[in-house]
């Protein structure tokens, strides 16, 4: 139950930037999914929220308490590592007990066993509990390392990839439970993925990060509709935005060298012709990879469609993306 | 790091095996020598050629344990007839017991300085490895090469030196002066030993204690510590090793309420013509807590002298 805030935060780690001049005000309760391709920040926002790194200039406060010279114990977060970080000489059970007894909350044992049983019901490894956390698989490891932190009830969750390594059923049945956990207990959430639809579905907001710097931050959808760069653009949407040089089609604006195209804005039927050289079937859906004057485009079509490679559509922009030369929005 | 390993075949098992028997029958025969000296006559013991079936005594370890003197026929006909086992050993010699030797002090002296030193060495050198392993510590690979430096040269080198400030400090011949030594000579051992095995428990194990609540202090002691058990059991031995054998100093720097086995058993060949049962019982002894500390450890110290070469 508090709000985060980062304010001008940098770090660098000897010639490597790792977050460049970021603030960001992360409210009360909210779920923020932090995108950006490896080496982009994330993480080092997590590690500086959480306090296992400290910023070379800039505040970082939680419930608008300054966190300089606040050790992580202090803090009254919790964080999922990429690498699970399980203690290796621990049981499953003591692993998740760990948070538990430390010397901060020293939680009676009868609550201790409730918590544990509770969270391993949850996620789906009540029959490990008495296993050695290393004999467990990739996706066994994730969980306990999620159940981890959802034995406390901290202010803050952290989470670094938490279901990258689940197969897809139990990625979605989790997607739903961190989902319902952040509205029943109103705690806030920093959440790092590359999964498109974790972003869609669980984030209240999204901060896109590039090089250290936060580009844009904002809901979902204000992301995916209203993007300020080529770069933000294409880090939301399945299939990803089609980006062509802006004169392929008429209408451009001047200042515009670049065309953003995502698949729901590829009118077809009227327009320029395009050849249809692969039709992938998805079952909901229909893509459609096309060659448009020597350049590829991807799109979706009906799910019934009739169309097949070497087949001639006709296309149009509709509500199209522009961007500068330096991939900022112009219109 | 990738290995390709192939199946060994029969062949190379039973040359190997052969291989490992024949050094281990190399190894043991000293060994065996001294144990069975320790249970020979002084007669049998420089036979020669040596006999390899004889009748067992425990006289070399009566002998041991014992002072003695000679006694007359009168004498000994005053003094009764034996009342013990080792009496009898006595008389048998023409000897009577006047009471239990220095041996049992001394065995006692290495024990509580060798295993000091160790624990001493483990506690220091863990946490001076922790700390170079994980902190920003200014001048940091200076510091580790000067730690090691110390160990370039035999220590035997500073013995004068040593010998000095140990008779200024007062420190001559006592327990804590020897516990104090060997823990200096040892220390820069298990620094650069546990440091790397330090080094390769990943720090996010910590990092995961810290936001678990707990500090840096009680993360090392329950997330660090029990994952760096090999490499401290196998740098104990090391350590113990050293200090239970450590003879120049020990002769230079004790002589009586703090000497320790190794210069005290020499001493036993001339107390009553030369004898090596005694000395050879001695020396048996001396062997077993080294053998039952390592034997005890031995699960960690298999995996610890292999190092970093198993990928964990």
């Amino acid at each position: 139950m508090a709000d985060v805030t980062l304010t001008n935060v940098s770090k660098s780690f000897g010639k490597e930037i790792g977050l460049d001049d970021v603030s960001m005000t992360v409210p009360d309760g909210s779920f923020v999914v932090l995108l950006g391709p490896t080496g982009a920040g994330k993480t080092t926002t997590l590690r500086m929220v959480s306090g296992l790194d400290k910023p070379d200039s800039g505040r970082v406060t939680i419930g608008g308490r300054d966190m300089a010279g606040v050790t992580p114990a202090q803090r009254d977060v919790t964080m999922v590592f990429q690498q699970y970080s399980l203690y290796p000489h621990l049981t499953v059970r003591q692993n998740l007990e760990f948070p538990l007894k430390s010397p901060i909350l020293k939680t009676p044992q009868d609550e201790i066993n409730r918590k544990v049983n509770e969270v391993a019901e949850v996620l789906q490894i009540s029959h490990k509990l008495d296993n050695k956390a290393t004999a467990l698989s990739g996706g066994e490891m994730q969980r306990v390392s999620i159940g981890r932190a959802l034995v406390r009830q901290p202010s803050v969750y952290l989470m670094d990839e938490p279901l990258s390594s689940l197969d897809a059923k139990l990625r979605s049945d989790l997607r739903i439970e961190l989902k319902s956990i952040q509205a029943n207990s109103g705690a806030t959430f920093l959440y790092v993925t590359h999964d498109q639809i974790e972003a869609m579905t669980m984030a209240t907001h999204v901060g896109v990060l590039d090089h250290g710097k936060l580009v844009q931050f904002g809901s979902p959808r204000e992301i995916y509709e209203n993007p300020v760069s080529v770069y933000a653009a294409s880090r939301l949407g399945q299939p990803r935005i089609n980006v062509l040089p802006a004169d392929v089609f008429s209408g451009a604006p001047a200042s515009a060298t670049h065309i953003g195209l995502r698949p729901e804005q590829i009118m077809q039927g009227d327009g320029e012709e395009s050849i249809v050289h692969r039709v992938e079937h998805l079952g909901d859906q229909t893509r459609l990879h096309l060659s448009f004057k020597s350049h590829d485009l991807i799109t979706v079509t009906d799910a019934h469609t009739d169309l097949k490679a070497g087949d001639v559509v006709k296309i149009r922009p509709h509500e199209a993306l522009y961007f500068g030369a330096d991939g900022a929005r112009v219109a | 790091m990738s290995f390709s390993v192939t199946e060994p075949t029969k062949g190379t098992k039973w040359f190997a095996g052969i291989l490992v028997v024949a050094y281990a029958c190399i190894t043991l025969v000293p060994l065996l020598w001294i144990v069975a000296t320790g249970f020979k006559s002084p007669v049998d013991s420089i036979a020669y050629p040596p006999v390899v079936v004889f009748e067992p005594t425990l006289e070399g370890y009566v002998n041991l344990f014992t002072d003695r003197t000679r006694a007359t026929e009168d004498m000994l006909e005053a003094a009764g007839p034996p009342t013990t086992w080792y009496d009898e050993i006595a008389r048998e010699r023409g000897t009577v017991i006047s009471g239990p030797s220095r041996y049992g002090q001394r065995f006692l002296n290495s024990v509580i300085i060798g295993f000091g030193s160790t624990a001493l060495c483990m506690i220091l050198g863990t946490m001076a490895a922790y700390a170079f392993s994980r902190f920003k510590v200014p001048l940091k690979d200076d510091l580790l090469f000067f730690i090691l430096s110390t160990r370039m040269m035999p220590p035997i080198a500073v013995a004068i030196p040593i010998f000095l400030m140990f008779r200024n400090l007062g420190l001559n011949d006592t327990h804590l002066g020897m516990i104090l030594l060997y823990t200096a000579v040892n220390l820069s051992l298990s620094v650069w030993l546990l440091k790397g095995f330090i080094d390769e428990i990943p720090v996010e194990y910590e990092e995961a204690a810290l936001i678990d609540g707990y500090t840096r202090f009680q993360a090392f002691y329950k997330v660090v510590l029990p994952q760096a058990a090999t490499g401290i059991a196998s740098t104990a031995i090391f350590c113990l090793i050293f200090a239970w054998n450590e003879y120049a100093f020990a002769v230079l720097l004790t002589s009586g309420t703090a000497q320790t086995a190794p210069p005290f058993i020499p001493t036993i060949i001339g107390t009553s013509g030369k004898d090596w049962p005694a000395v050879a019982a001695g020396a048996t002894i001396f062997l077993v807590p080294v053998m039952v500390f390592t034997i005890l450890l031995r699960k960690h110290l298999l995996r610890g002298i292999t190092f970093g070469a198993v990928r964990k």
